[in-house]
């Protein structure tokens, strides 16, 4: 198979993008590993939705109905498995293996949730509080029964919100931020952005009026065999859900496994180094939307169509001067849509490691301890960390325990985060079966 | 826990129990709206798990359908669908 452009994922980046290489006449196909178009900000996205978060849903509804009538090839439920020199992308659906050659490839994997590691949260009953917004958006569970929420940043408090409003109950929060004032200097940057920071303050307001809010960050989760209560400053409450968050990261999985391609830290996470179209340093690919930064919905909508024009500038469909009269509009769009990031950055910076007990991979269920032990045996990286302790070799492929082992090195090292390599990794960045490698031959 | 606000539609068996479910939600939430929490043990240490991500990030919620080795949060139900530990 080959296409002009390959878009990955079917989120705000990646459906804005295939819908303007379309535009602009290039053929597109679009993977997405989920059963329908829409990630995770717009998954289930209904154009009659309703209540807090609704602008989204129907931007996210609109978009999917104009992808569908594009004439770009979609195909969902195909899990993106290794990008070759060409380039030449490999992904598997129904239960077989697929090779396609492109012009050129957008990345657009989003972010997953930061794990936020505690006392008990390996328990069955703890889960992400993105976890659970899943959950709302595509099977309309809603949180009922002794359910908490705690950590930090803003989907902590659109959850609640959105599930208060449609009727769900929420026990309690716990508030594990810290200080604000930190933040302050950021703050006239983010007015730059109406309507952002008013709609988060209203969403807290909303949650506040409703549930107890605790301030704490001495939470530990208990129970036999799954979750049973929570502990908060030694006080137990009872609990049969947990949700925990610590704000969202770049999915770096595929750009970290493409031989060549640069990453930075910033913001605490690790994100590929891209230009202002979305250019990695491997020529022939790009990466669009929160994958290469946390931005925002809007933002990375933007994104997607940036590095759709200069794909099909690169592709020959115009010359530079056309490709920056279509970019500038949506190039300054977007710089306003950025601009509340590096308040909320500064006011929710990633919680500090916990304490020696506590798992942080949870596949080879390797403790923060053993970490900081095999720093003290002369361990610098996360790397080196695996063969001393199997750390980040498990079945989620270092997906989970990535960040927490990186802050964990890095603190017991007493360096700053961007001294310490993030882990490798490598394709077949998901599990491949042979039957399916099969089908290539 | 969590409750349903669209109905049940069909039913799925998890390691010989009938369960209500819905068409085309994640398996892993027709579990957990049925009040299966603790989907397995790990490999080292027996310790349980539950589905974490629900995004196919984690891999906690690995069970098998029909004979494979999936995650739970990665497939939609289809009616009848049978899934075990």
């Amino acid at each position: 198979m080959r296409v002009d452009v390959l878009v990955l994922g079917a989120g705000p980046a990646g459906m804005s993008a295939a819908l303007e290489a379309r535009a602009q006449g290039l053929s597109v196909l679009l993977l997405d590993e989920n059963a329908a178009p829409g990630g995770q900000v717009y998954r289930g996205a209904r154009a009659d939705a309703r209540g807090p978060g609704a602008d989204q849903a129907r931007a996210g509804a609109k978009l999917a109905a104009a992808l569908a009538g594009s004439g770009a090839e979609r195909r969902f439920g195909a899990t993106l498995w290794a990008i070759e020199p060409g380039p030449v992308a490999f992904f598997s659906e129904e239960g077989g293996a697929r090779r396609v050659a492109a012009g050129q490839i957008i990345l657009a994997p989003g972010t997953t949730e930061r794990a936020l590691p505690l006392p008990g949260w390996t328990l069955p009953g703890v889960m992400g509080v993105g976890a659970a917004q899943i959950l709302m958006k595509s099977a309309g569970l809603l949180p009922s029964g002794a359910v908490w929420l705690a950590g930090q940043g803003p989907l902590l408090w659109l959850y609640a919100a959105q599930a208060l409003a449609k009727g769900g109950r929420i026990a309690g929060i716990v508030d594990m931020s810290g200080p604000r004032t930190a933040a302050l200097w950021h703050l006239p940057a983010a007015l730059a952005a109406p309507g952002y920071l008013a709609r988060g303050m209203a969403w807290m307001g909303a949650v506040r009026r409703q549930v107890p809010v605790h301030r704490s960050r001495d939470l530990r989760a208990e129970g036999d065999g799954q979750l049973e209560r929570v502990v908060i400053d030694g006080t137990p409450h009872p609990a049969d859900t947990l949700l925990l968050h610590d704000g969202v990261v770049p999915n770096t999985q595929v750009t970290r496994a493409i031989q060549g391609c640069a990453h930075r830290f910033r913001a605490g996470a690790w994100e590929p180094v891209v230009d202002e179209w979305g250019h990695t340093s491997t020529a022939g690919i790009l990466v669009a939307g929160d994958g290469g930064g946390v931005f925002g919905a809007a933002a990375a909508a933007l994104s997607g169509r940036i590095a759709a024009l200069a794909v099909a500038h690169a592709l020959g469909c115009f010359g530079v001067e056309q490709r920056d009269a279509l970019a500038g509009p949506l190039l300054l769009r977007r710089g306003r849509q950025r601009a509340p990031r590096r308040f909320l950055d500064a006011l929710f910076p990633p919680l500090p490691p916990p304490a020696d007990p506590v798992m942080l991979c949870r596949c080879e269920e390797v403790s923060a301890g053993r970490v900081r032990e095999a720093v003290a045996l002369g361990c610098l990286g996360t790397n080196q960390l695996k063969a001393f302790t199997r750390a980040g070799m498990g079945a989620c492929q270092g997906r989970v325990c990535g960040p927490l082992l990186h802050s964990a090195v890095a603190a017991a090292r007493g360096v700053d985060g961007a001294m310490v390599e993030p882990l490798r990794t490598r394709f077949p960045t998901k599990p491949l079966t042979l039957g399916e490698l099969a089908a290539l031959a | 826990m969590f409750q349903r606000t669209e109905p049940a539609d069909c039913s799925i068996e998890w390691d010989g129990a009938v369960l209500p479910a819905r068409t085309g939600e994640p398996l892993a939430a027709a579990l957990l709206a049925a009040g299966v929490v603790r989907l397995r043990g790990t490999v080292l240490s027996g310790a349980p798990r539950g589905a974490f991500c629900m995004m196919g990030a984690c891999f906690d919620c690995v069970v098998q359908v029909e004979g494979a080795v999936v995650q739970a949060c990665m497939v939609a139900v289809t009616p009848g669908m049978k899934a075990a530990p």
